[in-house]
């Protein structure tokens, strides 16, 4: 520790801080622009010059190293004289023009100009104007405004991992641009509208809507992937105008995805459901909530009574909140069945007979730092969880971290990535086990004795480097949703617990949603003799209750759901949205508050139960849906439903320590019998690489106009890599027939990020449904 | 050029600056004998800093200090870099002792890195004299070939290599940490200090960077001793100094001269004055240190502490020579276009002063001037001055307020008058003298 004395203040500041750290430390603010605690120092804006004694100059605080017994004085005269140059300077070419500054209110440079600039400009020349840049949908330029902090920049170097903005040109020409005037692409782009300290990067959706003045500020939780960012909801008027992040080092530190940031604008979309709705005789009807309510109650409990409670199933979304998945489980139990899930994408369900726990992370997001190695089997990690991934790639850039992948995908992590195993997805399991043998060897530790029949006899040499960069110290072996989605599941689990075992690594699940985790913990599984998500399905009931999913988007198989879902007697889906595909197999729409206007609990990847109040009340007729099964509960006379708040329902669902229940050990899982085809894939058969892309992933999502109009939500092609085209006969911009239990055409695009005998084409999109399962094979053939 | 020449001694032209020439007047002498007798790096340092040799970039650091600033036990590669990034009006010294005398530099890189340990040495030339990077790339070659550079130096175990690199004519570049961040392959913009490049230099490892003439310098001190060198020049101020001299003379060009020569001397060296006419000022070292009008520097010797008793800098060595036709404000806004067009607009103070600056001076030079741009343009320069993460920002502010400072009733007139003190007629025919070619 150091001591030091900041304006008269003794302080103690930790070795190799800055004087800025130490002020903070005091509670001493010292106006800045260009710093930013979580971004390298520039030292550029100036503005944070201090005076410390002996300097003959005023010195920067970012960029000052505190030494002991030094003196440092923010506010003196020479300080003030020195941060008010620098304002007089950065003031005379920017626009002032604050009143149709969308930053306005919310301007470091309007509220530090309060303190430090003149009341008149010396300047008299004419102002530099530049020339606004087309950023893309979600992000605004006003160019003129800058003031070359170069925070953006940095942003996009140093967390988004590409730098899409930079400084070009000199001098008072220096101009901050994109690339050939490209847009900017990165899944963390909004990032830069809440780093730019003035209203040169606004938001475009947010745009003129309102000023910040007027806005209410409520805590929330994101709903979509397993982080669980905390955020910042801002309303107006009972209207969610604008999303920003609320800063929690645990988990999203202050940034938030694009995902989190623009999804809002669903909240208010036209395809909102805000009435029940019941189809009689074929035609659509808005009803009361009594009529509906009252009908669900007399058919499930009929369902229950004549023919077994077996013939129900409840599938719900991973997106629904503890209390939802809560209360939707104990109503089927209630009902006399065990087939309930929220694991709709999930294919493998033999890992479920073995499983210690709910799965998790198996670690704190915050000690990724820290880590060695890290494997990652089966993931879009940049895309699935892309604030994991930006703490993978700050501690891989940063900390040296080897960062290691095995799967059918190889797309641009944009970090360093020490070896990749890129193989089909039928080819994982070996690989895994082969990396398990190779990292005995390096170990000298044997392989369990009940895997040893299983081994491979070839070890490859990518599957020897995956090894070598688990013989870290601190490692860790994360399973990420493809491999969770994949047909032999609970065997990458195995061995991926085996290669954990052998590296002393933790294992983990990255979660494919914002409750993955949570539904384990509400119990939203099947128990005994009940079917699961895939079975529920394969083996289709009378009556099905649908729980804010969607049957053709949300399924492993959509056809297959559909079918499934076509074919029952009655189908009772909840759903914030209305969609073509609900009205087409759904009996009942009853609408259910997103995550804005209910309270609950997502309980994320690191097992963090984080619950949030409603921020707007429900629209139109839409009610919360832990309310909404409450009351079924009642309606059916079943016992528990009384709770009086979410609060009860979830102190319910997670009592006690629910964290010893987070478990990421699996038991034996016997080898699946390889299909001969697979092995040996016929001409023109290709196995299927499906991801769900990160702006189609949940309904929400789904439906916020801005984020459509993304990179990110470009329409779903057929990728595969150059030999795999040549083989086919087929190039760059051919459009392909992909049949699987159905046909679908595609355009073609060339794509050394996809194994060698594989496709990729994304799930979740209404244009990829009708191909069927996201795993297996598909021909695919040129037009 | 001079009866004291180090570097520029025995030279002629292009004729003589291959590697047998070089060796013919005593060059890779001292690197032989170095190498023979594996004299101690410590011993190498100890005989630059007795020879006094400062720094010849501008900042005049003692180099043997500097040198002695690398760490010693560092494992892993250190550098050594040269900067030739010579790019501020009035100077052209290292372009000539590239084109005429290579071979010296390369010497003192290698008798450099012998001292410091440094792996890899990279000399960053202006990339605004191609041809002179060419001719330092065929030194090399010829370096090389007679196995003075690269593995085994010599026949010893001692190893080096030395790579020539171009930039592409950012005077920003020639502030140290923007010219490692240039040779880096990125935006040349400096780097905040601390680090220091010999903590924190090149690709992040330690680095010392001289520049062309104290490398060029380095051979001679070994040659013949630091305390001979020592004794060319005055105490703390060793050894002969390339002068540029420019503008109103009858024979600009570079001379050497012992550290410590009166101004007077070089100034009849290069002819005098042209035309007979009377000197009005003198930029004594290059364009960002502060102006001296004629009764100062005819005072002057010219060594670094007599120069800065005087208000100004050695600098470079680079004197700018200005004659009775010269308006000062005309040449004020010339200089402060410099500053602002090669300001790298990295920090608040000098992207938007310099260019704030440059407007104001314009205005002034084109009849514009209103009452208070003097302390306009004083309150400006004072707010540059100092809080910049670079030197270039003081180098801007600095001949503005040696300008106003000294010729400050010549800027009040244009202002008042709207016109210029010196007559139109005068300047118009001080533009008419032509003076002999530099040589």
């Amino acid at each position: 520790m150091l001591e030091i004395e900041i304006d008269g203040k003794p302080v103690q500041a930790p070795d190799g801080s800055t004087v800025m750290d130490a002020a903070t430390l005091a509670g001493v603010y010292i106006p800045h622009f260009c710093y930013h605690k979580k971004l390298s120092i520039a030292a550029s804006c100036r503005m944070c010059l201090v005076q410390v004694e002996k300097a003959p100059k005023p010195l920067p605080a970012c960029a000052t190293p505190v030494t002991n017994g030094m003196k440092v004085w923010t506010h003196s005269e020479a300080a003030v004289k020195a941060q008010k140059g620098v304002m007089e300077f950065l003031l005379i070419n920017h626009p002032l023009d604050c009143p149709v500054c969308d930053q306005g209110g919310e301007c470091q440079l309007q509220d530090l100009a309060v303190g430090y600039g003149g009341i008149h400009s010396r300047y008299q020349e004419e102002k530099r104007v530049w020339v606004n840049k087309n950023y893309g949908p979600l992000i605004s330029s006003d160019a003129s405004r800058c003031i070359n902090c170069t925070r953006c920049a940095r942003f996009t170097a140093e967390i988004g991992g590409m730098m899409e903005l930079g400084q070009a040109f000199r001098g008072d020409h220096a101009e901050i641009m994109s690339f050939a005037g490209r847009a900017i692409d990165s899944e963390l782009s909004g990032n830069i509208i809440d780093l730019c300290p003035v209203g040169a990067l606004t938001s475009k959706p947010f745009r003129f809507s309102a000023r910040s003045w007027e806005l209410s500020r409520r805590r929330s939780v994101s709903p979509h992937d397993s982080l669980g960012a905390n955020l910042i909801v801002q309303t107006k008027h009972d209207v969610v105008k604008r999303v920003l992040p609320f800063n929690n080092d645990r988990l999203n530190e202050c940034w938030l995805t694009d995902k989190d940031r623009f999804s809002y604008e669903a909240l208010t979309s036209e395809q909102r459901l805000t009435q029940p709705m019941a189809r009689e005789e074929g035609e659509w009807r808005p009803v009361s909530w009594q009529i509906a309510l009252d009908f669900i109650t007399c058919a499930l409990g009929a369902a229950a009574r004549d023919r077994g409670g077996e013939t129900i199933g409840a599938l719900a979304s991973p997106h629904a909140t503890v209390e939802e998945l809560h209360l939707l489980q104990k109503l089927m139990r209630g009902l006399g069945s065990e087939n309930v899930d929220f694991r709709l994408r999930q294919h493998d369900f033999r890992g479920d007979a073995v499983r210690a726990g709910a799965p998790w992370l198996g670690m704190n997001v915050v000690d990724i730092h820290d880590l060695d190695g890290l494997l990652v089997i089966g993931s879009f990690l940049r895309k699935d969880a892309p604030l994991l991934a930006q703490k993978v790639r700050h501690s891989a850039l940063r900390h040296g971290l080897q960062v290691c992948a095995v799967g059918p995908n190889g797309e641009d992590w944009l970090m360093p990535i020490a070896a990749r195993a890129l193989v089909a997805p039928a080819d994982m399991v070996a690989t895994l086990a082969a990396v398990a043998v190779a990292l005995a060897e390096e170990t000298g530790k044997p392989v369990t004795s009940a895997l040893a029949e299983r081994l491979p006899a070839v070890i490859s040499a990518e599957a020897r480097a995956i090894a070598l960069s688990l013989t870290g110290e601190k490692t860790a072996v994360w399973l990420g949703n493809l491999a969770v989605q994949h047909p032999r599941a609970a065997e990458l689990h195995l061995w991926a617990q085996e290669i954990a075992r052998l590296a002393g690594a933790a294992l983990g699940f990255v979660g494919e949603a914002a409750n993955s985790t949570g539904g384990y913990l509400a119990s939203a599984t099947p128990g005994a003799n009940g079917l699961d998500a895939r079975a529920m399905i394969e083996s289709p009931r009378r009556v099905y209750l649908l729980w804010g999913a969607e049957p053709d988007l949300d399924f492993a198989d959509g056809a297959a759901a559909m079918a499934a879902f076509g074919g029952a007697q009655l189908v009772v889906a909840a759903s914030a949205f209305d969609s073509p595909a609900l009205r087409e197999v759904a009996d009942v729409l009853l609408p259910i508050a997103p995550f804005t206007e209910t309270s609950g609990t997502f309980v994320n990847c690191i097992g963090d139960a984080q619950s949030f109040s409603a921020v707007t009340p429900p629209l139109g007729e839409t009610r919360p849906g832990w309310k909404v099964l409450r009351v079924l509960g009642n309606l059916l006379d079943l016992t528990g439903f009384n709770q009086n708040d979410s609060e009860a329902v979830r102190n319910e669902a997670l009592s006690g320590d629910f964290r010893t229940r987070l478990d990421n050990a699996i038991g034996d899982v016997p080898a699946a019998q390889i299909p001969e085809t697979l092995a040996q894939p016929q001409a023109g058969r290709l196995q299927r690489v499906a991801d769900v892309p990160i702006h189609f992933a949940d309904p929400l999502v789904r439906r916020a106009p801005s984020l459509q109009k993304t990179a990110d939500a470009a329409l779903p092609t057929a990728r595969m890599a150059a030999a795999t085209l040549a083989a086919l006969g087929v190039k760059a911009g051919d459009t392909v027939r992909v049949t699987g239990s159905g046909a679908v055409e595609l355009p073609v695009v060339a794509d050394e990020g996809v194994a060698p005998g594989c496709v990729r084409i994304a799930a979740a999109h209404a244009s990829t449904v009708a191909l069927g399962p996201m795993h297996g094979e598909l021909s695919v053939e040129r037009i | 050029m001079s009866a004291h020449a180090l570097i520029l001694a025995g030279l002629d032209g292009d004729r003589t600056w291959r590697l047998q020439d070089y060796v013919a007047r005593g060059g890779y002498e001292a690197l032989r004998r170095v190498i023979a007798e594996k004299t101690p790096p410590e011993a190498v340092i100890a005989e630059l800093k007795n020879s006094g040799l400062r720094g010849r970039g501008g900042a005049g650091f003692p180099t043997g200090l500097k040198w002695s600033f690398m760490p010693r036990a560092f494992p892993g590669d250190k550098y050594l870099v040269c900067n030739s990034d010579e790019g501020e009006p009035g100077t052209f010294k290292d372009r000539d002792i590239l084109r005429y005398n290579p071979h010296a530099v390369i010497e003192g890189m290698i008798l450099g890195a012998w001292a410091m340990g440094c792996t890899r040495g990279y000399n960053y030339i202006h990339g605004e004299i191609f041809e002179v990077y060419q001719r330092f790339e065929e030194a090399l070659a010829e370096a090389r070939a007679a196995g003075l550079l690269g593995q085994n130096i010599l026949g010893s175990d001692f190893s080096f290599e030395l790579f020539a690199h171009h930039g592409y004519g950012a005077y920003v570049c020639g502030e140290e940490t923007a010219l490692l961040e240039s040779l880096e392959g990125k935006k040349g913009q400096p780097r905040f200090k601390p680090p220091f490049p010999a903590a924190y230099g090149l690709y992040g490892k330690p680095t010392t960077i001289n520049n062309t003439e104290t490398f060029a310098s380095a051979p001679f001190i070994l040659r013949l001793g630091g305390q001979a060198f020592l004794e060319l020049g005055k105490p703390n101020n060793g050894g002969s100094k390339i002068f540029s001299v420019s503008g109103h003379v009858s024979r600009p060009g570079n001379y050497e001269l012992r550290l410590g020569t009166p101004f007077a001397e070089l100034l009849e060296m290069a002819g005098g004055v042209r035309a007979g006419r009377k000197l009005k000022a003198v930029i004594p070292g290059g364009s960002s240190s502060p102006v001296l009008p004629a009764d100062l520097i005819m005072d002057c010797t010219l060594d670094f502490d007599a120069i800065s008793k005087a208000g100004s800098m050695l600098g470079s060595g680079a004197v700018i020579v200005m004659d009775e036709t010269t308006c000062m404000v005309n040449a004020l806004e010339r200089l402060s276009y410099f500053y602002h067009e090669e300001s790298c607009g990295q920090c608040t103070p000098c992207r938007e002063g310099t260019g704030w600056l440059y407007r104001v001076v314009h205005r002034i030079e084109h009849g514009l001037g209103q009452p208070g741009d003097l302390d306009l343009l004083r309150s400006v320069a004072g707010n540059i001055s100092g809080r910049t993460v670079c030197a270039l920002g003081d180098a801007a502010a600095g001949p503005v307020q040696s300008f106003i400072k000294h010729f400050g009733d010549e800027f009040a007139y244009h202002i008042e008058h709207k016109k210029c003190l010196v007559s139109p007629m005068v300047q118009e025919a001080g533009r008419q003298i032509h003076v002999s070619r530099p040589c």
